[in-house]
């Protein structure tokens, strides 16, 4: 390239190289591999975007929840255990204990809103590291979920005193979860969209998102410009445990039951989504829409990948290939 | 490795032609010429953006992406990476240190080319002993196994100029190696410079402060917009033909100061005290009493660890418990736990380094100037995006901000740009006390002329004032009143015609009035 190069091309240049772009642009080839390697049609089927959104859902409130953290400069390693206890605990309130829908849910996000608050609280306020402070709050979580449910999965089946089984019906508010809304989209994935335009319209613009990003991109500047960091960090935090809370719910709904072992590993495809999008894990940078590119991304991969039947053990490897090459990508015009 | 100096007299160590250097269509450097001569010390000066930095960076083999010619001791060399102009006797010793805080100093001077024993295991005493043999050599006598973050900076910035003598550096390039330093600190880097050029090195010194150029120039060459302006011998650069060359047009006056009637007392603190950090150490301020009124700007000076930083961040409420005393207001009493208490009073505070503690460096120029303001532009919690640029617009006008967009990324502008951006966030909550620390540092003249006249209209309009300067002339005559800490005391106070170099320094210095504990 000479040195006397225009500016019009040095701004297309730039713009190429905004993170937003080149997540499109990853995005765009993970479709084009769709395209390429359709399996006799079966990417071209609505059905199958449908359950790519369906299965996506879970790991995309999550990814939405990271996001406000990521943004903060923290990470949160506790939601795959904030959904398996909220998938407990919604199980038994709704299956066992005979509670309506309508305290059932709000228990149940009150739950993952309380872990939030424990870890928000230690790391900002107890000033420990977040990686610690939420790994804390994963095994802590996974634990709770385990001694609520007695250690196995929470079903129909109801124990007697006398040591015998009951079926009981599936709860009313699981099919409510679980159904498609006008028969097209399912309500899990509508779900999703509302958590992410409800995560957007606050980082976009509430203050408390605008507090968010100064935190992660100088904490102390913020203090010193009258933010309330610690509250801002810690609401945080418990925005990200009630979006856990959320898909747990969803999951429980889907599996009808509460699996304490469910969610293991979630909260690293969650952080993947995000990186992927080009939100920094240094805090500061980043957003939403983001973080949709890469739930997108992450989520027609998977979809892809399973539609060609390729093996579980190759898929694991191929995503954390890509994982890799997307990055590096992204840090090349950083 | 240079051949030795003395055997070419004739030979500059560093000839530099025609040097120009661009950043895709932006030309940052333009047909700019540099010879260094064995043992002088060359300043380099002009405006922030001028270009210096990237003069320096092309001398460094930062960017090797140029066109030009440069030669050291008349053999044409390019290099194309920092290792490869150490190789060649080139050392930049840059603004932010290269040292590894957590590890010795030992490890520090000798990383990457440790003495080693057996292929690879390091030889620990030969390099101890080595280390010690270098910084004495600089007059430095600390215990070399000791982690360079226990060092106060002036130390590391020794440390750092050992390092590059290690590398037989003949040519040291500093990029405003003061503006850390204290005093003393100051004059123990300027007699190693005296050392430096006895021993034939060549020294290229940024600097943006009057008094040091007047104090160890040789030769002044100063860059505007990317190209030389002009180059002298220092003694021939009289400081008003010096700031002419870097401004480009006639700096009428270097300090504008209006007299403004002070009115009634705005702030008031009585017994003011800030704990150290640590227990068992001497508190940073102790027992401090002062006051302001509206429309005065009151001078608080102090050398290095005086606690006249500590002082303002303590009012502010930015050290939280750690800061005690009483506080009054136009003549109310308030009590001031965190910044936002401060800031909902009606006060600011303008940090020392606008970098880790001054602006959020990722954010918008827009977004930091409506930062400590977000609650007054916000309706129930939802932000108003025009308010917003309404507002930063307001300030950016009035601040005479040069920048591309309020939507850039505030790391992308200039030095005093971002200062003004800095302020222009407290102007906005339109505060009754501006506290001021060091709102000058690493600001070109041209935005340091544009903020004096700032602080003008400011105390104009009834503004008070708390300024902490460590550039003396900028003290004396701005500041209406002056208040000299020692040891986190008070050791003078002086109005403005009773105020002189000698007595404040004097003071600073605890002079007299204080014994020493």
């Amino acid at each position: 390239m000479s040195q006397t190069s225009q500016p019009l091309f040095r701004a297309a240049t730039n713009w190429v190289y905004s993170p937003g772009v080149r997540s499109v642009v990853a995005l765009f080839l993970i479709l084009a591999l769709g395209v390429v390697f359709h399996h006799r049609g079966a990417f071209f089927r609505l059905e199958t975007h449908k359950a790519a959104l369906r299965q996506t859902a879970e790991y995309g409130m999550m990814a939405c929840g990271m996001t406000l953290v990521i943004i903060s400069g923290g990470i949160d390693l506790a939601v795959g255990s904030i959904l398996a206890l909220a998938a407990v605990l919604f199980s038994l309130a709704t299956i066992h204990w005979g509670w309506p829908a309508w305290y059932a849910i709000p228990a149940t996000l009150a739950a993952g809103a309380g872990c939030g608050l424990v870890s928000g609280t230690l790391t900002a306020w107890c000033r420990m590291q977040p990686f610690i402070a939420t790994l804390a709050m994963m095994v802590f979580a996974r634990g709770l979920a385990k001694a609520l449910s007695g250690g196995t999965q929470v079903t129909t089946a109801v124990r007697n005193p006398d040591g015998t089984y009951d079926w009981v019906d599936v709860p009313q508010v699981f099919y409510a979860i679980k159904a498609e809304l006008l028969g097209t989209v399912s309500m899990i994935g509508v779900l999703f969209l509302v958590c992410a335009a409800v995560t957007w319209l606050l980082l976009a613009r509430h203050r408390w998102g605008r507090e968010l990003y100064a935190i992660g991109g100088n904490e102390e500047a913020a203090r010193l410009s009258g933010v309330r960091v610690v509250r801002a960090k810690v609401l945080a935090y418990m925005a990200s445990g009630v979006l856990a809370a959320v898909a747990g719910m969803c999951h429980a709904a889907q599996e009808e039951q509460g699996n304490p072992e469910a969610g293991e590993g979630y909260e690293l495809i969650a952080i993947s989504m995000v990186v992927i999008g080009g939100t920094s894990l240094m805090g500061g940078r980043g957003g939403i829409g983001l973080t949709l590119l890469g739930i997108l991304t992450i989520g027609y991969l998977d979809k892809i990948l399973s539609i060609n039947e390729v093996p579980l053990a190759w898929r694991l490897m191929l995503t954390g290939a890509i994982i890799v090459v997307a990055v590096l990508a992204q840090r090349r015009s950083g | 490795m240079i051949a030795d100096a003395a055997t070419h007299p004739n030979l500059p160590l560093v000839r530099m032609r025609g040097i120009t250097k661009r950043f895709g269509p932006v030309e940052v450097l333009r047909d700019v010429d540099l010879d260094l001569w064995p043992g002088e010390v060359h300043i380099l000066a002009g405006e922030n953006g001028a270009g210096k930095t990237t003069l320096i960076k092309i001398l460094g083999g930062v960017y090797s992406d140029y066109e030009g010619k440069i030669e050291i001791l008349g053999r044409p060399v390019r290099p194309t990476s920092p290792l490869e102009a150490a190789a060649l006797g080139v050392a930049v010793i840059h603004q932010e240190l290269s040292l590894v805080p957590s590890m010795s100093v030992a490890d520090n001077l000798f990383l990457g080319r440790a003495p080693s024993i057996w292929g690879g295991l390091v030889a620990y005493r030969v390099q101890r002993e080595t280390a010690r043999r270098l910084l004495a050599e600089l007059g430095l006598e600390i215990d070399v196994e000791q982690p360079v973050e226990r060092y106060p900076l002036g130390v590391r910035q020794l440390v750092e100029i050992a390092k590059a003598l290690g590398h037989r550096a003949r040519v040291l390039v500093m990029d405003e190696p003061t503006s850390a330093l204290s005093a003393p600190e100051v004059q123990r880097l300027f007699a190693l410079i005296q050392r430096l050029k006895a021993q034939g090195c060549g020294l290229v010194y940024i600097t943006h402060k009057m008094e040091e150029i007047q104090r160890i120039a040789d030769r002044i060459t100063v860059l505007r917009d990317g190209r030389r302006v002009g180059s002298a011998p220092a003694g021939e650069l009289s400081p008003g033909q010096l700031i002419r060359w870097m401004v480009g047009r006639e700096v009428e006056q270097q300090f504008p100061r209006h007299f403004s009637r002070p009115g009634a007392e705005r702030l008031r603190i009585e017994d003011f005290t800030v704990r150290a950090e640590r227990k068992g150490l001497r508190p940073a301020v102790e027992g401090v009493s002062l006051s302001v009124r509206a429309g005065e700007i009151l001078g608080l000076a102090g050398l290095q660890g005086s606690g006249a930083s500590e002082l303002l961040s303590g009012l502010f409420g930015a050290l939280g418990p750690r800061a005690s005393g009483r506080v009054w207001l136009d003549g109310k009493p308030v009590r001031i736990r965190s910044p936002r208490d401060a800031i909902r009073q009606g006060m600011a505070l303008v940090t020392n380094d606008r970098k880790t503690t001054g602006l959020v460096l990722p954010m918008s120029v827009a977004a930091n100037a409506t930062l400590a303001a977000l609650p007054r532009l916000c309706r129930w919690g939802w932000r108003r995006p025009r308010r917003e640029r309404e507002a930063a617009a307001v300030q950016s006008r009035a601040l005479g901000l040069r920048a591309a967009s309020l939507e850039m990324p505030v790391a992308e502008l200039s030095g005093g740009n971002q200062q003004k951006v800095a302020l222009a966030k407290w102007l906005e909550i339109n505060p009754r006390v501006l506290l001021l620390d060091e709102p000058t540092r690493g600001v070109d003249v041209g935005a340091k002329h544009d903020i004096y006249q700032l602080m003008n209209q400011w105390t104009a309009a009834g503004m008070a004032i708390i300024l902490i300067t460590s550039e003396m002339p900028e003290l004396l005559a701005l500041s209406d009143r002056i208040v000299v800490l020692h040891r986190g005391r008070v050791t003078a106070e002086m109005a403005r015609d009773e105020a002189t170099a000698d007595r404040v320094l004097e003071a600073a210095m605890g002079q007299g009035s204080e014994k020493s504990s």
